[in-house]
């Protein structure tokens, strides 16, 4: 069995997670090559082909150019999974490739069984398990759902990739994130508020026991979104990745892009009225209450 | 200017989820369903573009499901959408997500759509395939994860969410299709005037059979919560009780608390 690893570089760099598409080529069994639309100096170390193509002259994101480099390495590799990661270029660019190959797209996937790809649904708190109808699939991986086992180690096979073309997008430029309020990465203690705080004027009652606990307030996407809380506090994919020795979740559901952005936080404390909200799968302790009714109780405790 | 936006009917997420007879998707009964969080924000762009151009534009939303759909439909109708397309489809959760594309394109390809507005995913499958799928099958210029939007004289400038808080700026021409993520704009209530409005709006339904010519190439085989981890603490119970049981936890299991 054989897997086509799809890398990816940003800003003149190869994202570190893309060594977790090897981790997952491991526990698929597969061999493994890799596509990288970068540059020659940054080649991960891996021990087997890597299909190079330039940034410099495709475009860091290009879409439609990168679809048919991949689509390029696909054909002479011809594996059995393409696999991405499921980030803003996965799940941008793998549905294109499945599209022209027209083989199965399975997205989001974090485990593997007998019946197929396991994936997340019904915002995290289902699974399903799916199964491509043919001998090729392509692939979208989540974040963190296959650990890297140490280092890769090796020199590569580097083969060119190269095509003519144009795309249909035009890539303007990055935007750098805002001005960061705070540095939640090197918090000791995060409070975070969710959803489940229910509105703006309540955010205070959360912030008041991050203080009585030495921390700093986090929240979840929803909460910014509302424009309950700035950005710089945002924890999870599109906020900060934090790992905090303590780490309380207040109303907050647990959705997987919050769980990735949280999850290296020694102990973390959720507070959230549903018992079976996917959150409580990675406390260590899960309070079943109304966070507006045992916040303040929790926080006039520590204040004493 | 031709606007198509694509809208899904899903559950509320706070529901309890329980495979239905089949074991490969949720039971149905005691759900609430409503639109989609991400398709509530193609919606809005979409009317937000017609009003920019002085109402010249016409809003096709189209939705595939059984007949409860036409409630997010009217929802959408109501937010500003000037028709509807409803494919029904009582099995809808039996296709893949390249069948629904199928479905969408099939419908899309002869109408000459200049901008085709969806969710990034649904938050019940969350597949985040199906717009992309859409894109390719019309051979359409296509961005995903869009945060910010402006159009010109045919000409697109997109913003697109990155990891960390980093966009990528991006420029297109129609066609064009966009899959739409959260805080790309604020989706408008339906004032009462609106829906009754809405109420005189053409809904043309269709078979899905009239539209979907292509099999599966994926299947669900199961449906299931997550393992519980188990291992962690629940405290149930009195609030003050539980505060105090927490603080001895917190001394006892990390250095926060001395």
């Amino acid at each position: 069995m054989k897997a086509l690893l799809i890398c990816e570089y940003r800003e003149g760099k190869l994202l570190d997670s893309s060594y977790e598409l090897l981790a997952f080529a491991g526990k698929l069994g597969a061999d493994s090559a890799m596509v990288l639309i970068g540059d020659a100096v940054n080649v991960p170390r891996y021990g087997g082909t890597v299909y190079l193509a330039d940034a410099a002259g495709y475009g860091e994101y290009n879409p439609d150019l990168h679809k048919q480099l991949v689509l390029a390495a696909v054909a002479q590799e011809n594996p059995d999974y393409i696999v991405f990661q499921h980030s803003s270029y996965g799940w941008d660019l793998a549905p294109r490739v499945a599209a022209k190959l027209k083989v199965a797209q399975i997205s989001e996937v974090i485990g593997i069984n007998d019946d197929g790809f396991e994936v997340g649904c019904c915002n995290a708190k289902m699974r399903r398990t799916v199964k491509p109808a043919g001998a090729k699939a392509v692939l979208t991986v989540q974040a963190g759902a296959f650990s890297v086992q140490g280092e890769p180690q090796g020199t590569p096979n580097v083969e060119k990739l190269e095509i003519a073309g144009t795309g249909s997008v035009e890539f303007v430029g990055y935007e750098p994130a805002e001005a960061k309020g705070i540095d939640l990465g090197k918090a000791e203690v995060i409070v975070s508020a969710g959803r489940g705080v229910g509105k703006k004027d309540n955010v205070p009652v959360i912030a008041a026991l991050a203080k009585a606990l030495g921390g700093e307030l986090g929240a979840s996407r929803p909460v910014v979104d509302a424009g309950w809380v700035e950005h710089s506090h945002q924890v999870g994919t599109t906020g900060q990745t934090v790992s905090p020795k303590l780490y309380v979740a207040c109303g907050i559901s647990g959705a997987i892009q919050h769980l990735a952005g949280m999850k290296k936080s020694d102990f973390v404390v959720a507070i959230n009225k549903d018992k079976d909200a996917p959150i409580g799968d990675v406390a260590d302790v899960l309070i079943v209450a109304d966070v507006m009714q045992f916040v303040p109780a929790l926080t006039a405790k520590l204040q004493k | 200017m031709n606007i198509l936006v694509c809208i899904k009917q899903v559950p509320d997420m706070e529901s309890r989820f329980k495979a239905n007879g089949e074991g490969v998707w949720y039971e149905e009964t005691d759900l609430a369903f409503r639109m989609n969080e991400y398709d509530e924000y193609a919606v809005e762009q979409a009317v937000k573009l017609k009003e920019q151009l002085g109402d010249a534009p016409e809003v096709t939303v189209l939705s595939i499901g059984p007949d409860r759909v036409v409630e997010a439909i009217k929802k959408a109708l109501a937010m500003g959408c000037d028709r509807a397309l409803h494919v029904r489809d009582p099995a809808v959760h039996l296709k893949d997500p390249w069948q629904i594309a199928s479905i969408i394109s099939g419908y899309a390809r002869d109408k000459g759509f200049d901008l085709i507005f969806t969710g990034m995913q649904s938050q019940d499958r969350g597949s985040a395939q199906v717009g992309v799928t859409v894109a390719e099958q019309l051979g359409y210029a296509c961005v995903t994860t869009l945060v910010g939007f402006s159009y010109a004289d045919g000409a697109i400038t997109a913003r697109r969410e990155l990891e960390g808080g980093v966009k990528g700026v991006v420029r297109m021409k129609t066609p064009a299709l966009l899959t739409c993520q959260l805080g790309l704009n604020v989706p408008r209530y339906p004032t009462l005037p609106n829906i009754m409005k809405a109420k005189k709006k053409e809904i043309v339904t269709v078979p899905v059979a009239d539209l979907l010519k292509e099999e599966p190439l994926a299947a669900t085989t199961g449906f299931y919560p997550p393992a519980k981890k188990g291992g962690g603490i629940v405290l149930e119970g009195d609030v003050a009780d539980m505060a105090d049981r927490l603080v001895g936890i917190l001394k006892d299991k990390t250095a926060v608390l001395r």
